[in-house]
């Protein structure tokens, strides 16, 4: 019988020095692939590796053996001595494997959860090893199941619903004011990383022209050239107050850019249309009382982390549901799996025909008359067909033909007479 | 006919669990459910109008319970049109639980026959108490609008994102719709009034004549037509649009209740308990 086995390091066990330094490349994985495949205990291999985690998954008929060449192999690969990385090495096995894998790939292992890149990386990665063909029926079948538990998780629960960074919250928050958010102008005063990420989620969602005001005109230029916008002066704010409807401020400036009276002005001449600030600045570019005029709404970084931290709470709490939803699916896989085994194959192709045979037999039975006798040498007649036409597959099952891999003859018997149903 | 009647209140009370349900489960199938009810409840609703209609051969508004029956008719109308054009989910969670009310308060009602005067079998009358009726019945909404609007303003505002935040639609949705209702409220109520002149003109022979009800309609009138004014001028809208919608259907229940209950004037038939 085969193991499942799973060895691997993420952000929780490993701190991001050693992480980078057993990391695969893509095409680093391709070889490291190939090379554990041609490891004489591995059976099965895939391997997946990101920024927050590097994963085997294997199977094996010796899993010991296969737990040293591996470790084994990532030392020497990535060059690193084995005690470095043991301790923060984790070993899962069958069921826990199983359920490891559904949990990374519906990302209720990630470090934010709910994020939704990491099904597309497992999905990659399953696509290098079946391409390579070190995955098998087994993995194949695993791959399969945790690709549909990770969709179902994210239909049926919401742990990716919310917001969790600074520069989709901002986007979320806008909506629930405009609506939507296409043709709205935006206001960028100042540059920064954040800022700049926020502009560019805005962008996405079709935002109208964008304005760009540095103190120094120049910077502020190249700043729009980036995003097809239009620079201004710093001293025009003021009067771009009355066009624009997102401000998203993020100067190193002491003191408030736009002050509560400036606002004040234009909300005649804006038709009270709403006015939305990002406030990312420290100390803060927007004066706070801005928020307490009509339809203006002030958000500063610590607002939106307020933000994120709920919907991150939220997104926890809906990862309770996850959770059921894989204990299921862990059990369902189990059966599955166990039924790959020669003894309940057999027993299970024997049932099958058997009752096939029972129920025609029956039928046979009760719209002729038959006497006692015949009815005896019917019953004898049918076993003895059973018996000859299992006996071929039941030699094969147990002793020979299965040189390469046995699972793939048991998945194949157990498709073409549907022994899963 | 009892049989419909209480089947209508009890379509109208489903909708009303179907869209509480909905407030805290926001599963989209709930609110489905409450608006078919809805529609459903609002069928039946509209073979009581048509059956007191056929009965009497007059507009069923000759006591209490004929005229808020056929209000909450105007609004269980009113709302389906608005839902089915802005598909506005939550407004069902205002609107039907204010429908079931009224029929509530129309179950407990006294069932007499009113006495239809003759001077009641005029088509301007059938028309002004309609178009007055779904004019009241915009209003209504607008000002449940209203309400959404202050409640997801505030949640903005104090940046409390739990509950209402999130089930609540845009401010920008919830102004549009609010404007929305608020128009099609004056349209009809200008020319409920137009035609409630006619009328007056043709029974009593004067256009005016001062009474206590004519008089709150104006009031009401005026009070919608400043708010329109202002949006259009100054662009009031959002917050101040959302009070003043409020407000005005405040005035609006005393023009359609008060008065009667508390003054005297010609309009005292439809209330007559």
């Amino acid at each position: 019988m085969h193991d499942i086995v799973l060895l691997g390091i993420n952000h929780k066990t490993a701190p991001v020095e050693l992480r980078e330094c057993i990391a695969f490349s893509a095409d680093e994985s391709t070889i490291a692939l190939q090379t554990l495949h041609r490891e004489p205990h591995l059976d099965e291999v895939l391997l997946f590796s990101t920024c927050n985690r590097m994963e085997v998954l294997l199977v094996t008929q010796n899993k010991s053996a296969a737990i040293r060449d591996t470790k084994r192999f990532i030392a020497q690969f990535n060059k690193v001595p084995i005690e470095q990385f043991e301790n923060a090495l984790y070993i899962h096995d069958n069921d826990e494997a199983v359920r490891h894998v559904f949990r990374v790939a519906s990302s209720l292992d990630s470090m934010v959860v709910g994020e939704p890149q990491i099904l597309g990386q497992i999905k990659d990665a399953y696509r290098s090893a079946a391409s390579l063909k070190t995955s098998g029926v087994i993995l194949n079948r695993l791959l399969h199941r945790t690709f549909s538990v990770a969709k179902r998780i994210r239909s049926e629960t919401g742990i990716g619903d919310r917001a969790v960074s600074i520069s989709y919250a901002a986007v979320e928050l806008g909506k629930k004011i405009f609506g939507t958010l296409e043709q709205k102008k935006v206001l960028l005063i100042g540059a920064g990383e954040m800022a700049e990420l926020a502009v560019e989620h805005l962008i996405r969602n079709k935002v109208g022209d964008i304005f760009v005001a540095n103190r120094t005109f120049e910077s502020g230029v190249n700043l729009a050239k980036k995003f097809n916008g239009k620079a201004i002066r710093f001293e025009e704010i003021g009067e771009s107050l009355k066009t624009v409807d997102i401000i998203i401020s993020s100067t190193g400036s002491p003191d408030f850019i736009i002050s509560r009276n400036q606002v004040k002005a234009v909300i005649r001449s804006r038709h009270n249309r709403s006015l939305f600030f990002i406030d990312i600045a420290v100390p803060r570019d927007i004066d706070p009382e801005v928020n307490w005029l009509t339809n203006s709404y002030v958000y500063d970084i610590d607002d939106l982390k307020g933000v994120i931290d709920e919907n991150i709470e939220d997104r926890q709490r809906e990862a309770v549901k996850g959770e059921r939803i894989i204990d299921e699916a862990v059990i369902r896989f189990r059966q599955w799996y166990e039924g790959l085994d020669v003894v309940p194959t057999i027993i299970a192709l024997r049932n099958k025909l058997e009752s096939i045979a029972g129920a025609e037999v029956k039928k046979t039975l009760q719209s002729n008359q038959i006497s006692q006798q015949g009815a005896d040498a019917i019953q004898k007649m049918t076993n003895a067909i059973i018996n000859k036409v299992l006996h071929s597959p039941t030699i094969f099952l147990k002793k020979d033909g299965m040189h390469d891999d046995k699972s793939l003859y048991i998945d194949v018997v157990r498709k073409l007479f549907k022994l899963d149903e | 006919m009892d049989t419909v009647n209480t089947a209508t209140l009890l379509l109208y009370m489903l909708s009303t669990a179907g869209y509480l349900i909905y407030l805290f489960l926001q599963k989209d199938y709930l609110q489905r459910l409450g608006y078919a009810l809805l529609l459903a409840g609002f069928l039946c609703h509209t073979v009581i109008i048509v059956y007191g209609f056929v009965e009497s051969g007059n507009i069923p508004v000759g006591n209490l319970r004929e005229t808020l029956c056929l209000a909450g008719w105007a609004v269980a109308g009113v709302f389906l049109i608005i839902q089915y054009r802005y598909n506005i989910k939550i407004l069902g969670i205002y609107a039907a639980p204010f429908i079931a009310l009224i029929m509530v308060i129309v179950s407990h009602l006294p069932q007499d026959p009113a006495q239809t005067p003759t001077i009641f079998k005029s088509l301007w009358l059938i028309t002004h108490v309609i178009v007055i009726l779904v004019g009241e019945a915009a209003f209504a909404l607008a000002c449940g609008i209203g309400v959404l609007y202050l409640l997801q303003e505030n949640a903005i505002k104090t940046k409390r994102h739990r509950f209402f935040f999130r089930r609540l639609p845009s401010l920008d949705l919830l102004d549009t719709v609010g404007y929305a209702c608020i128009v099609i409220g004056f349209t009809m109520l200008t020319l409920g009034l137009i035609t409630g002149f006619i009328y007056a003109k043709s029974v009593w022979g004067r256009f005016w004549s001062g009474d206590p009800k004519e008089v709150w309609a104006g009031i009401t009138w005026l009070f919608y037509a400043v708010l329109l004014h202002e949006r259009l001028t100054v662009g009031w809208r959002g917050r101040r649009s959302a009070i003043m919608a409020i407000i005005g259907f405040g005035v609006l229940l005393f023009t359609f209740l008060g008065v009667n209950l508390l003054m005297e004037g010609h309009h005292k038939d439809f209330t007559k308990i």
